[in-house]
């Protein structure tokens, strides 16, 4: 038997280092300290508003977050009302009306965020080729998730002496290819925080990460509170089980 | 035995008025109350049920997925995003779902080991087994399309690069590929067909569960020591021995199931897979879900893809031939000394296959998956044939309860027996 849990461990560890093994050329990010790590992680409040700052004062320029409607901002605290100041903020064609054309109307807190190009084209062209991702599932959508997007946005430097970039392109050591097409989005003092935080570049950048963590993962902290009550009930249901097992098992040798 | 009894017997009068006109009841009874099972398995005989389980959640989370799912190109990618974000709930079921299929290959696979190990698949067990790796195989083919459903990036060139291997058969790869595909490419009537599929497949495993099933009831199942039970004493009755022990491996396993479902919900996932779909941008690397690396690194062990395909799809073959290939009449890996080591290594191989299938097939990786993939086939080809014409097996004891209860101090009977040493 012994043999078999060996065996067992043996194959549990192979995967663990299988999984992470998987080929793909990035450098491992340096990694960060973020509140929603952990078996009971949980977003910063005042984080997730100062990174939604982020997003709408500078992201939002180039980046649309399309799966995201503006009322989803409940989940970061905002009230209805201040919600529906948001959504009014930006105009969205209305339904046809009555003869038939489409006029403007102010956003509504049930509209997606809205896109700042109408199509892929129109952003490509507006941005040296390269299409501004969407934002929605970005953590989620790249390895290391928000360690790497920490990196993306405080990787811009000097291009190395010697390396030829191509025309319009920047340096980022985070970036696959060292070469992306998004000019350095943020610095020192790019926004000025409506609860008085110093704004440097790593308090923007960590700000907006936690912020498109969120959007990435909207229930991970009813998943946190919810996981912990049923691992507590399997843990307790398990034990009792192992005790009424081997009350049964007594009466017979095995 | 307490419970035997014959249907008129039944106390409650509703059961008494069903069980004489269709004798539901006595058959459970029969089959999961006074079953006599063999008195000796060990934890890793729980691991069919725990596979029962896994059917049954798949189904059901499945079918609740399916109520909200949009089978489109367009919208695929959109609806499953819906279900996470807006959908009540929506979030647990998606992470029960596809991290279900891991835990459904991971209890599978050890069921299937632990019936290598101890030589379930010899006679009179055969068709058993064979349902068993029809099951697996449609299983392989349930994942396949129910990956390619949210339409990510991953989804999109993993099915790709798997239909694409139909193109190598020779004259009617490209007419069957095209066929498959519903047009030129992986495009929306492929997707549209993927889910038809994939929404049939898991109730012909349920059938096919249940023809399972049925066998092993006419045969008995194996036990560790792999000699059939000689009378009352080798066994015991299903319930409530092994219900309660198989309640007891369950709750444990759900435990596990539960971490990776609410901590660690993307572990076992692409990244690229929350990227949706597009055919113009290939990913860094296509990489199948774990459970089909070592496929992936046989059909990636030659340079031809003819060969390749021809390998894989031999691979699975290899599993269905196992009864015929081996030659040893002694069923159990505890008396086969030298098949014991050949097992662990085919253990061990299984897993050096699994790493090379994760890695791009260059250096090193070349050599390893080709030398695991000759150590598959040999494993099968030469090795089981052969070691059962000089293989010296070790003496089998007479009896389980001989071997259980030690020299001849039997017990009575075996309820009535007397607490001795426990577990
Ligand atoms: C001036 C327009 C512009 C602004 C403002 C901008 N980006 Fe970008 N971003 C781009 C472009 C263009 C790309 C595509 C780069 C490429 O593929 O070379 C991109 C790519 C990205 C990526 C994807 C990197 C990858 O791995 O593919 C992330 C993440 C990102 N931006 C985050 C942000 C964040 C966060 C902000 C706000 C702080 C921001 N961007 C502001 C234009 C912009
Ligand atoms: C043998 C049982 C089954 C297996 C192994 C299986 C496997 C899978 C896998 C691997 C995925 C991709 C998950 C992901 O990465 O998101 C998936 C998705 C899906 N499956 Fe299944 N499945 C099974 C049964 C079913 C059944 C019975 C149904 C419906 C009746 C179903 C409906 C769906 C739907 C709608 C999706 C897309 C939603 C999503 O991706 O989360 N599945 N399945």
């Amino acid at each position: 038997m012994s043999n078999f849990r060996a065996f067992l461990m043996g194959g549990g560890l192979a995967l663990a280092t299988l999984t992470t093994a998987s080929a793909q050329e990035l450098p491992e990010p340096a990694k960060q300290d973020w509140s929603f790590y952990g078996a009971f992680g949980t977003y910063d409040q005042a984080a997730l508003q100062r990174g939604f700052q982020v997003y709408r004062e500078v992201c939002a320029a180039c980046h649309s977050m399309s799966l995201l409607a503006y009322h989803d901002l409940s989940g970061i605290g905002y009230t209805p009302d201040e919600i529906k100041a948001i959504a009014a903020s930006v105009s969205v064609p209305d339904d046809p009306d009555d003869t038939g054309e489409i006029k403007d109307r102010p956003g509504r807190p049930s509209d997606r965020f809205k896109a700042p190009f109408p199509n892929e084209k129109a952003a490509a062209a507006a941005n040296n080729g390269a299409v501004p991702k969407d934002l929605s599932l970005i953590v989620r959508g790249r390895k290391y998730g928000p360690d790497y997007i920490f990196a993306l946005l405080t990787g811009f430097k000097d291009p190395p002496p010697g390396m030829k970039m191509a025309n319009g392109m920047n340096y980022n050591t985070a970036f696959p290819g060292n070469q992306i097409a998004m000019p350095p989005p943020l610095s020192d003092d790019r926004v000025t925080y409506a609860d008085g935080t110093k704004a440097t570049l790593a308090q923007e950048a960590h700000d907006v990460v936690t912020f498109l963590s969120w959007a990435s993962d909207p229930h991970l902290e009813e998943r946190h509170r919810l996981g912990a009550r049923v691992i507590i009930f399997l843990a307790a249901f398990s034990g009792v089980m192992y005790g009424v097992k081997r009350k049964v098992w007594s009466k017979v040798a095995h | 035995m307490a419970h035997t009894k014959t249907p008129s017997t039944f106390q409650n009068p509703v059961i008494r008025w069903v069980d004489d006109r269709l004798p539901i009841f006595t058959m459970i009874s029969k089959e999961y109350g006074v079953f006599p099972t063999p008195r000796n398995f060990n934890y890793l005989w729980n691991f069919g049920a725990l596979a029962l389980v896994m059917l049954v959640i798949m189904i059901i989370t499945g079918v609740f997925l399916a109520m909200q799912y949009t089978p489109h190109a367009d919208l695929a990618f959109d609806s499953v995003d819906r279900i996470t974000r807006d959908v009540n709930g929506g979030w647990l079921l998606r992470s029960l779902h596809a991290n279900g299929s891991s835990m459904f290959f991971l209890v599978v696979y050890i069921h299937i080991f632990r019936g290598m190990y101890y030589g379930s698949y010899k006679r009179p067990r055969e068709l058993l087994w064979l349902f068993g790796a029809a099951i697996y195989l449609l299983m392989m083919a349930t994942a396949f399309l129910g990956y390619t459903l949210p339409w990510g990036q991953m989804s999109f060139w993993g099915a790709t690069v798997i239909t694409n291997f139909f193109t190598a058969l020779p004259f009617v790869g490209k007419a069957i590929t095209t066929w498959l595909w519903g047009g030129f490419a992986v495009a929306n009537p492929t997707l549209n067909r993927f889910f038809a599929l994939h929404y049939l497949l898991p109730f012909v495993i349920a059938a096919v569960v249940f023809l399972h099933v049925w066998a092993l009831h006419v045969t008995g199942s194996n036990n560790p020591l792999g000699i059939e039970p000689k009378s009352d004493k080798d066994t015991l009755p299903f319930h409530p021995y092994y219900t309660m022990k198989d309640l007891f491996g369950m709750s444990v396993f759900l435990l596990i199931y539960a971490v990776i479902v609410f901590y660690i919900p993307d572990y076992l996932g692409s990244p690229d897979n929350y990227v949706k779909a597009n055919p113009l941008v290939t990913p860094p690397s296509i990489e199948p879900e774990w459970y089909f690396l070592p496929f992936y690194a046989i059909l990636r062990s030659v340079p031809s893809k003819l060969l390749g395909v021809i390998l894989m799809f031999g691979a699975v073959v290899m599993i269905f031939l196992m009864p015929w290939l081996d030659t040893s009449k002694v069923r159990s890996a505890k008396f086969r000394p030298w098949y014991q080591w050949c097992f662990w290594f085919f253990a061990f191989d299984s897993l050096l296959l699994g790493l090379v299938g994760s890695q791009h097939p260059e250096g090193i990786w070349i050599l390893l998956g080709r030398i695991g993939t000759l150590y598959y086939f040999g494993f099968f080809l030469i090795l089981l044939p052969f070691l059962g014409w000089f293989e010296r097996t070790l003496p089998l004891p007479a009896s389980i309860s001989e071997s259980v209860l030690g020299g001849g101090k039997l017990a009575s009977s075996a309820v009535a027996a007397k607490p001795m040493e426990k577990a």
